[in-house]
């Protein structure tokens, strides 16, 4: 066992700083005073005020939150009605072909995704006068219906695990389905929405393919702001702000295990007992 | 659900007016809660790609909306004139520029899959070997770069491989290279960014596969003197292999349709069909003929992946 261990560990700690190296190079550099980012000038926090002085940013990032925000929780409600249309409403007509629509925006590279929602946009448009060109509210029906699907699989998958025996208790004694839904189903499936609103939230956040078809001149995303910017060549501003982001997010997660490994021991405790 | 039904047929005459009420309110709610999302995603995912067919019959035209309609209905005349255009497939199948670009992504998301496995496999199986206390961590920090954003994670790399950049300064002042080397707009950094960003996708399905091995059955082939790397090929590979199979699943499709990455790290001759799209679309401004590469691109590759994994799915139980 120890002679293997050698050769495992070194990969696998191989492995890690491939997977940070980068983000602790963005993390080191954006702190850096050279507008040169391969020149070292010393240590300096400039490139954090000038990104607060940014105004194309800054707003950019306001209306990615805003999507990001709104999108998330559309799809958490739409998400969950699939999850419990495909695991918990026995058959209906149609349910193969709702199953594959619901399973399919997983697999459906983004550039199909981006150039079909825009061409329905523009037909929906021509036809009905709907949506009256595009921005914000095209941006967040494109990534409500993707982010619907991982919503969709994550419940689905929670509540096929999920012992039933508690839901049927709950029905012979008596409780109405939404009753049941509320007090009963909601609480126990509760980690798996919130995973799935996270996911959604940082998926909407981060998309920039989709959101560039979508959008119109006037609503450049945050990535869309990023990538343009990008393009040009490093910036040391982009830097500043991977980082914010960076920490936000490292934040976040850690939140949510803490929170998750809380509910799971509850639940085990719950079942135990 | 049965117990219900059952304890229902059991309670006799007095209760069914109770149960057809009940029955009644369950169907309104289970109306809404099939049709609202089936709805919703027949109208933006399903009409969209019937949308994109009907354009990809048109042709390209200098207007707002750009192309040309295909019915056309003549008032006076009243009768309904359909002209479908097959050019934009009949162009897609002579200029070999189109066929390079689909060959050319499938053979780098191939390529960059198999890397990503080299590097997840040691990772995976050193996570699930691990001991208790450390593997919640460890899994932390394979999931922790996941969450952040994946178009600055590639960026990352712009800084890290150009001329200047870090990983040619600390090859230069190791003394292993003289001069500096172009990686960025490479394939080879094409190669990177996807194994990079995508080896989240492979790890967590490996680990979980390699989590429930027995370890016993190691022992037992060692007993049975297999030399280490024996038993891993015959033993821990074939176990590990629906963890393979979805793993490779998780990288290989999006890596085949990937925009971003080829943009930012590759070379103006990376050829790959999610590029050729973007730029058909945006810089020639050609809809129609974006929307029939997107067509072919769903047939060819889209449906197929679908049909697999339904089928792998199946067997597998996932």
């Amino acid at each position: 066992m120890k002679r293997r261990s050698l050769f495992l560990n070194s990969t696998a700690a191989f492995g890690f700083i491939f997977l940070y190296a980068p983000i602790i190079s963005l993390i080191i550099y954006s702190f850096n005073e050279s507008k040169l980012v391969t020149v070292w000038g010393g240590w300096s926090v400039k490139w954090y005020g000038e990104l607060f002085q940014n105004d194309q940013i800054m707003d950019a990032a306001f209306l990615s939150l805003k999507i990001a925000f709104i999108s998330a929780t559309l799809a958490v409600v739409l998400g969950t009605m699939a999850g419990f249309a495909l695991s918990r409403m026995g058959r209906f007509r149609g349910k193969l072909l709702f199953s594959g629509w619901v399973s399919a925006p997983l697999v459906m590279p983004e550039v199909i995704t981006g150039l079909s929602l825009l061409l329905l946009f523009v037909a929906l448009e021509n036809a009905f006068g709907w949506p009256a060109g595009r921005g914000e509210m095209t941006v967040i029906i494109a990534h409500t219906t993707f982010c619907l699907a991982y919503v969709a699989v994550i419940v689905q998958s929670r509540l096929v695990v999920l012992d039933d025996t508690l839901e049927e208790a709950a029905m012979d004694l008596g409780a109405k389905p939404s009753t049941l839904f509320f007090l009963v189903t909601l609480p126990l499936i509760s980690p798996a929405i919130i995973a799935g609103w996270l996911l959604s939230f940082t998926l909407s956040l981060d998309d920039l393919v989709i959101a560039s078809f979508v959008s119109g001149p006037g609503d450049s995303t945050l990535p869309m702001v990023i990538f343009s910017k990008v393009r040009l060549g490093v910036t040391p501003e982009v830097n500043a702000l991977a980082t914010l982001m960076i920490a936000i997010v490292a934040v976040g997660v850690i939140f949510a295990m803490l929170y998750m490994r809380k509910q799971n021991k509850m639940l085990a405790a719950a079942q135990e007992g | 659900m049965s117990s219900l039904s059952g304890n229902v047929w059991l309670s006799g005459f007095s209760t069914w007016k109770a149960r057809f009420i009940s029955l009644r309110n369950i169907s309104w709610g289970r109306l809404s809660v099939i049709s609202v999302p089936y709805l919703w995603l027949a109208v933006f995912f399903f009409i969209p790609f019937l949308v994109v067919f009907k354009i990809s019959l048109s042709e390209s035209a200098i207007a707002v909306p750009p192309y040309t309609d295909l019915l056309d209905f003549d008032m006076e005349e009243a009768y309904l004139n359909i002209k479908l255009n097959l050019g934009n497939y009949l162009y897609l199948w002579e200029d070999s520029f189109y066929f390079d670009a689909y060959i050319s992504s499938i053979k780098i998301a191939a390529v960059s899959t198999f890397f990503t496995l080299l590097v997840g496999f040691p990772i995976a199986y050193l996570i699930a070997r691990s001991d208790d206390k450390y593997r919640g961590i460890l899994l932390a920090l394979v999931i922790l770069p996941f969450w952040t954003s994946f178009l600055l994670r590639v960026y990352a790399w712009v800084g890290l491989l150009k001329k200047q950049g870090l990983v040619n300064e600390v090859l230069m002042s190791m003394g292993i290279i003289n001069e500096p080397l172009t990686m960025l707009q490479t394939d080879f950094a094409v190669y990177i960014g996807i194994v990079y960003t995508y080896l989240p996708f492979m790890i967590l399905p490996l680990y979980s596969a390699l989590e429930k091995m027995d370890i016993s059955l190691l022992e037992a082939a060692e007993d049975l003197g297999a030399r280490p790397i024996q038993s891993f090929f015959m033993v821990t590979v074939p176990l590990a292999m629906p963890g393979i199979i979805a793993g490779c699943m998780l990288v290989f499709i999006p890596a085949v349709g990937e925009y971003v990455i080829p943009a930012l790290l590759g070379g103006s001759d990376t050829l790959m069909i999610g590029r050729v799209l973007w730029d058909e679309f945006s810089l020639n401004r050609d809809w129609p003929m974006a929307s029939a590469v997107a067509t072919v691109m769903l047939v060819f590759l889209v449906l197929p992946i679908m049909l697999i994994r339904n089928k792998s799915g199946k067997e597998e139980g996932m």
